[in-house]
């Protein structure tokens, strides 16, 4: 990439590259499989990236502030245990269900933000070590078993309380899907169009300019994790909604996939920092890589290697450009 | 009452401010009015940097008034000193710069942060509206949707002083603008200085470069060791009445008397046809033993671009090096330090010291073999040793050898950057800027290293663009213009004169 020419065919890549893999792999896999392309395959595709998209629209904004949420995915599974609990335990309704879900979330949110502001951490190892603990205090609220409707209590009683129709409304198109538009919208109107958004990104990009522009640097690190810890909840929620069951770790492996979503989303437009939309995109290429790789009947098990590829190049063309 | 005496003029009343183990500033005054521009002048650590951080509301903890208009005003935070129209544009510009947003929203930063009481909404249009406006009124052309991460220095320059006059600005303080500036675009940085200055704005400069001072300045103020030594318009001085007052002795000559008293040997280290990417554009050059052959060039020229392909540093670097008939290949910085080659780059801080390590251990960082016993353990008493000798030798003022770098002096840090060669012993030495942010006294020990090196018939090629110092230290020189050598000039015989007219490019029709 010594060129001129290089220079700009590279900046061009990066730019629309993303855009150009999805509308590629929709091409080929559209041509290989007779139902990729069909309407319910891709309100099908939609449903599968909600959660993730939600998730991962909460890491983009920690990451704005230059923070990085490692504990999203044991924030979703805590609050997936919690609000399942709350129905199938206590008889709850929907609405006290979902508000202490995200009650716990929050709770998360400043314990991170506490701990990483306070201490000074790097916010990636921090975070990783909340990871665990909340992890565990997912397993042990839920004492290691899988809350569902009708499950056995561990006195022998089976569980009473009744799943909401609302709740499960939640997890079932059309649903499902609006609440991960409005998350992605909101987020852009809100990391983009206010000010806060834009003392963020700030932060982000430069945090001593920003504390001696006179911006309250800590405040927005704080209302950042906070603001993750909330998508990470409701994407446990909606999660829960989608199963109607509170698994073991269920949050877990959507910690991956959203890191992923939210890297490949950095280079999107050539925005070359985090961005709701740009996460958004990276779920599409994630979630069209997946079920297009099922449709050609590749074994699920292999799938890591594809997305684990998927996320090495997205960080590799991140930092390349960072350093060109 | 305010009086007409005392409108636009910004005063600063016995400033005191100490720092642990130092008193910074001790009872400084220091005076600057609307209108005119006034140099600030002083050794490293003579306390001019801290004297405008005290202005700029960065510490709170200093005694003493400012006055503007004649009232005291209370300056303790960035906040206080912006809102008076205080503003400060730092060497640095990356710290005060966010590189993933655009130019607009640089500019406007405070205008986000403390001009939206009660409002959430930003308005796109009209902060690019009112950025471009700013740039119009600077005579600045840069697109304000362009993120900052893509522009020259020069450029994020112009960013910052555009933030900075965005909002109330009646006094400007540039701290060393032009240190890494081209001269094209030193004379653009100079013009806007002269359009503020009509504007009525007060600008304080800050700069090591004596020319610069009397081009651009109206009045000065010399200062050393915390204190204010001498002041008033500048026409009342010359340069080497400025350089005296900061170095508070008679200057006897900066350069070394013994720098050509040296006789020559045969040719031992020559290159030929060093390329490296567009910015080396096919380079010979020979040096003889204890012959200080200078590089002359411009920011810009490709003189650091051609000591690190020398140094085997630049992975693209194309030519044939030979020390002593023998050719040498050459890498990586590695094989390069095997062949007696020696490099002290100009980014000091980043590439020539462990800043975070002590005085000992950055001395003795090439050449640990000398201090291993019994085959295998590194003897720290036997590297003290060394490094105290050395610290002696070189003069790097110190506490003991036990000091981190990090806590030195510019001088003191380029002092161990070199000393580290001169404990490895290598034949050739590559000196890239070596005097850069270095104080005058410093700079003048930094020369007599360097000519004792070439001394012992070692091999010295010294690239800088401060011409006076290859005209002073050089036996010859090559002029790089455009990643050429453009002219070879015998310095026994040319002058400070001819190397800049062939650096800029003049002279060769």
């Amino acid at each position: 990439m010594k060129t001129a020419a290089g220079h700009r065919l590279f900046d061009w890549f990066y730019k629309y590259g993303t855009l150009l893999t999805i509308a590629l792999l929709i091409v080929i896999f559209g041509l290989a499989t007779d139902h990729f392309l069909s309407g319910t395959n891709i309100v099908t595709i939609l449903r599968s990236i909600s959660i993730v998209t939600i998730i991962a629209v909460g890491l983009t904004v920690s990451l704005a502030v230059g923070g990085f949420d490692l504990s999203i995915g044991s924030t979703a599974s805590l609050a997936n245990a919690v609000v399942l609990s709350m129905f199938v335990w206590y008889g709850q309704s929907f609405g006290v269900g979902i508000l202490v879900g995200l009650l716990f979330s929050l709770a998360v949110g400043l314990v991170n933000a506490f701990l990483v502001i306070k201490f000074k951490m790097q916010d990636m190892l921090m975070t990783l070590a909340t990871m665990f603990v909340f992890q565990g205090v997912a397993l042990t609220y839920s004492r290691g078993a899988t809350i569902s409707q009708n499950m056995i209590l561990p006195n022998g009683d089976y569980a009473t309380g009744q799943i909401p129709a609302a709740f499960s409304a939640l997890g079932k198109v059309p649903w499902i899907i609006i609440v991960m538009l409005v998350v992605v919208l909101a987020a852009h109107l809100f990391l983009t169009h206010t000010k806060h958004g834009r003392y963020m990104y700030m932060i982000g990009g430069n945090s001593e300019a920003a504390k001696l522009t006179g911006i309250a640097v800590s405040k927005y690190r704080l209302l950042a994790y906070v603001i993750s810890a909330l998508l990470a909840g409701l994407g446990g929620i909606v999660l829960g909604a989608r199963v109607m069951s509170a698994e073991v770790n269920s949050g877990a492996p959507y910690l991956m996939d959203a890191v992923a979503a939210a890297f490949i989303g950095y280079s999107v437009f050539g925005a070359g920092k985090p961005n709701p939309f740009g996460t958004f995109a990276g779920a599409v290429l994630i979630g069209v890589l997946s079920n297009g790789l099922i449709m050609l009947s590749v074994p699920y098990y292999a799938m890591d290697i594809v997305k684990g590829a998927v996320l090495a190049a997205a960080l590799a063309i991140t930092y390349y450009k960072r350093s060109h | 009452m305010v009086g007409k005496a005392e409108k636009g003029l910004l005063e600063m009343r016995g400033i005191s401010i100490a720092f642990p183990g130092v008193q910074a500033l001790d009872g400084v005054n220091f005076r600057a009015s609307a209108g005119r521009v006034h140099a600030l002048i002083g050794a490293n650590g003579a306390g001019k940097s801290t004297l405008m951080k005290v202005l700029s509301g960065a510490y709170d903890h200093y005694s003493g008034e400012i006055l503007l208009d004649g009232a005291p005003v209370r300056i303790r935070s960035p906040r206080d000193a912006k809102d008076l129209g205080i503003q400060t544009v730092y060497q640095e510009v990356d710290t005060a710069l966010v590189p993933t947003l655009s130019v607009g929203e640089n500019i406007m930063m405070e205008s986000l942060a403390y001009d939206m009481k009660g409002k959430h909404r930003v308005d796109w249009k009209k902060l690019h509206r009112e950025a471009a406006a700013v740039l119009a009124r600077l005579r600045a052309d840069i697109p304000t949707h362009k993120p900052v991460r893509q522009l020259s220095l020069a450029e994020k320059q112009m960013t910052l002083i555009a933030r900075a006059v965005s909002r109330k600005c009646r006094f400007l303080v540039l701290d060393e603008p032009t240190a890494p500036l081209s001269r094209a675009e030193t004379e653009r940085l100079f013009g806007l200085v002269r359009l503020l200055k009509a504007e009525g704005v007060g600008i304080i400069f800050i700069s090591h470069r004596l020319p610069e001072l009397f081009e651009i300045c109206d009045e000065v103020t010399i200062m050393r060791d915390g204190r204010v030594v001498a002041g008033g318009p500048i026409g009342g001085f010359t340069e080497a009445q400025i350089v005296e007052h900061m170095l508070g002795a008679k200057l006897e000559r900066q350069f070394p008397a013994s720098a050509r008293a040296r006789t020559l040997g045969e040719v031992r280290f020559e290159a030929r046809g060093g390329r490296e990417g567009g910015k080396v554009k096919g380079v010979d050059l020979c040096i003889r033993a204890g012959e200080i052959g200078g590089v002359a060039g411009l920011v810009g020229a490709g003189k650091t671009e051609l000591c690190r392909a020398l140094f085997g540093a630049s992975p693209g670097a194309e030519g044939e090096l030979f020390l002593d008939g023998r050719k040498l290949r050459i890498r990586s910085p590695r094989d390069a330090v095997r062949a007696g080659i020696a490099l002290v780059p100009e980014e000091r801080r980043r590439e020539g010291v462990f800043v975070d390590d002590s005085v000992a251990s950055n001395l003795t960082a090439v050449s640990l073999d000398p201090y291993v016993t019994s085959g295998w353990r590194v003897s720290v008493a036997r590297m003290f040793e060394a490094a105290r000798r050395w610290i002696g030798r070189l003069g790097i003022k110190t506490p003991d050898e036990r000091a981190k770098v990090r806590d030195l002096s510019g001088g003191n840090q380029q002092k161990v950057a070199i000393g580290k060669w001169l404990l490895a012993d290598a034949e050739v030495y590559l000196f890239d800027e070596p005097t850069k942010g270095v104080d005058v006294g410093a700079k003048r020990e930094i020369y007599e290293l360097i000519a004792a090196l070439a001394a012992r018939g070692k091999c010295v090629l010294y690239a800088s663009g401060e011409l006076a110092e290859i005209a002073g230290l050089a036996d010859r020189a090559y002029v790089m213009y455009d990643g050429a050598v453009v002219k070879e000039l015998d310095m026994r015989e040319a002058d400070e004169d001819q190397l800049l007219l062939y650096s800029a490019g003049g002279g060769l029709a």
